[in-house]
């Protein structure tokens, strides 16, 4: 029993699940294009807020947002429900299920089984999709995998009302009105702008473009204000952002170059092509910064100079990504 | 980057479970996606935050031993879990898990509590209850 639905893995969990649960219900859309419809590339450098001791950076706007955007912006509606009552929860999506529903929803990761290891913190944001039940068994898309994977009814139930930071309270969506014409031209140029516009105009230094400096600014500082130990620990967590699971590599800046360059065709302008071109070079920029910053761990006698290479590589980055805004801006 | 410049570090972080895909550029130059089971930098960096977290299991562990700290301290650093978290998972106030912290306290607390902390750390009550360190 079950219905049809085509499990696609993707680099990242929200547009692995927007492109899924829109390609079930007909609308092809590859995870670059969800990604960049939902202007999810963007940077932000939070240096009072804090995971484990350790600040937060991140290259993506906050979670659920990429999804929220490209629904809007393709005109796919989708119905949200939280819960208090934890089995409520489970009835509500088993009579879904029956329905032929796929339920997409938030878990936290720490007692997702199926995960490596290394990967299970306490991490409440990561999108799956729920689409059959077989007794006590459900069928899960989980876009990290490459195959469809299984949860039992405790075990799905847990990781619903995972708790910390973004306890989802088993948050579930499922779609309530599939657009019968996309408008992509539309929904790629609003896409564009917004990225372009948030990475150069947002006026708090901590994030675009301003962020990405301000970052390489304290950098600098680091050996000396913090000491290798921590020095090390913060560097590391940058390049964790950036590589770690979900970013399809360089903190999503290739798959916004294959996003630039589905673009160029759907658009027929060339000139976007250049743009994938310039995104790769500062993708690749970013992965050398990630080479530095694994040099500095593994040799713990390097200081200052070395933290400052790493720096040099990110005011490169900027200037380079700078460039590429102010152009996508004027589509 | 290019297909065939694709890393495939394993550092076995993944355990096989499965492969990452990365965005890279084919032949034409046109992106897709291969298939990764890891990158040496990205291996160091990963490792390198679980030392730091495995560093203060075991500050926390010799905490404990030397009655410094309850085990619910231990096994919360062990579940990778601040105050917050445990707070949540328990039920208790945050105030009050801060307090189980406390041997003293700690000797006192019933079975029904401790029950609780059993069941979010999954072990054995009778494990917390004799201190052992799993």
């Amino acid at each position: 029993m079950g219905i049809d639905f085509q499990h696609k893995q993707s680099a990242h969990c929200e547009n692995g699940v927007a492109s899924n649960l829109l390609n079930y219900y007909g609308i092809k859309l590859s995870e670059p294009m969800i990604f960049g419809i939902g202007s999810g590339l963007f940077f932000s450098y939070m240096p009072f807020l804090k995971v484990n001791g350790i600040p937060v950076t991140s290259y993506r706007p906050l979670p659920g947002v990429i999804f929220r955007r490209a629904a809007k912006r393709l005109g796919f509606k989708v119905k949200r429900k939280k819960f208090r009552n934890q089995d409520k929860a489970m009835q509500d999506m088993d009579s879904l299920l029956k329905k032929n529903t796929p339920v997409g929803m938030l878990v936290g990761v720490y007692h997702l089984n199926y995960f490596p290891k290394a990967y299970r913190f306490h991490f409440n944001a990561h999108n799956l999709v729920v689409y059959a039940k077989n007794d006590q068994t459900y069928t899960i898309s989980d876009p990290v995998m490459e195959t469809p994977t299984y949860l039992t009814y405790n075990e799905l139930k847990k990781v619903r009302f995972a708790q910390g930071i973004f306890a989802p309270k088993g948050h579930m969506y499922w779609a309530i009105k599939i657009p019968e014409h996309v408008d992509l031209k539309n929904a790629i140029i609003t896409g564009i702008r917004k990225t372009a516009k948030d990475m150069l105009g947002i006026p708090i230094p901590l994030f675009g473009v301003k962020g990405i400096r301000y970052m390489a600014k304290q950098i600098r500082k680091y050996p000396k204000k913090l000491g290798k130990r921590k020095a090390s620990q913060y560097l590391g967590q940058i390049v964790r952002a950036q590589e770690e699971i979900g970013t399809g590599g360089a903190g999503f800046r290739f798959m916004y170059a294959a996003f630039l360059q589905e673009a160029a065709q759907v658009l027929n302008k060339e000139w976007l092509y250049e743009m994938a071109d310039e995104m790769t070079i500062i993708g690749d920029l970013w992965r050398s910064f990630a080479v530095e910053t694994a040099r500095i761990i593994k040799d713990r006698s390097q200081v200052e100079d070395a933290y400052n290479q790493a720096a040099d590589i990110l005011m490169k980055i900027a200037d380079k990504e700078e460039k590429v805004y102010i152009e996508l801006k004027k589509i | 980057m290019k297909n065939n410049e694709v890393p495939q570090d394993d550092a076995n972080l993944l355990e096989g479970k499965f492969r990452e895909p990365c965005y890279a550029l084919d032949e034409q130059g046109k992106y897709n996606t291969i298939k990764s089971v890891g990158w040496e930098p990205k291996n160091i960096v990963i490792q390198h935050a679980w030392e730091g977290v495995n560093e203060q299991i075991e500050e926390t562990k010799q905490l404990v031993l030397q009655e410094k700290l309850s085990p619910i301290a231990y096994y919360m650093k062990k579940q990778l879990m601040d105050v917050q978290i445990l707070a949540a998972y328990t039920g208790f106030f945050q105030w009050t898990v801060k307090r189980h912290f406390k041997m003293k306290t700690f000797n006192k607390l019933s079975d029904t509590k401790l029950m609780k902390y059993a069941e979010v750390f999954e072990i054995e009550l009778d494990v917390l209850k004799n201190k052992k360190l799993l």
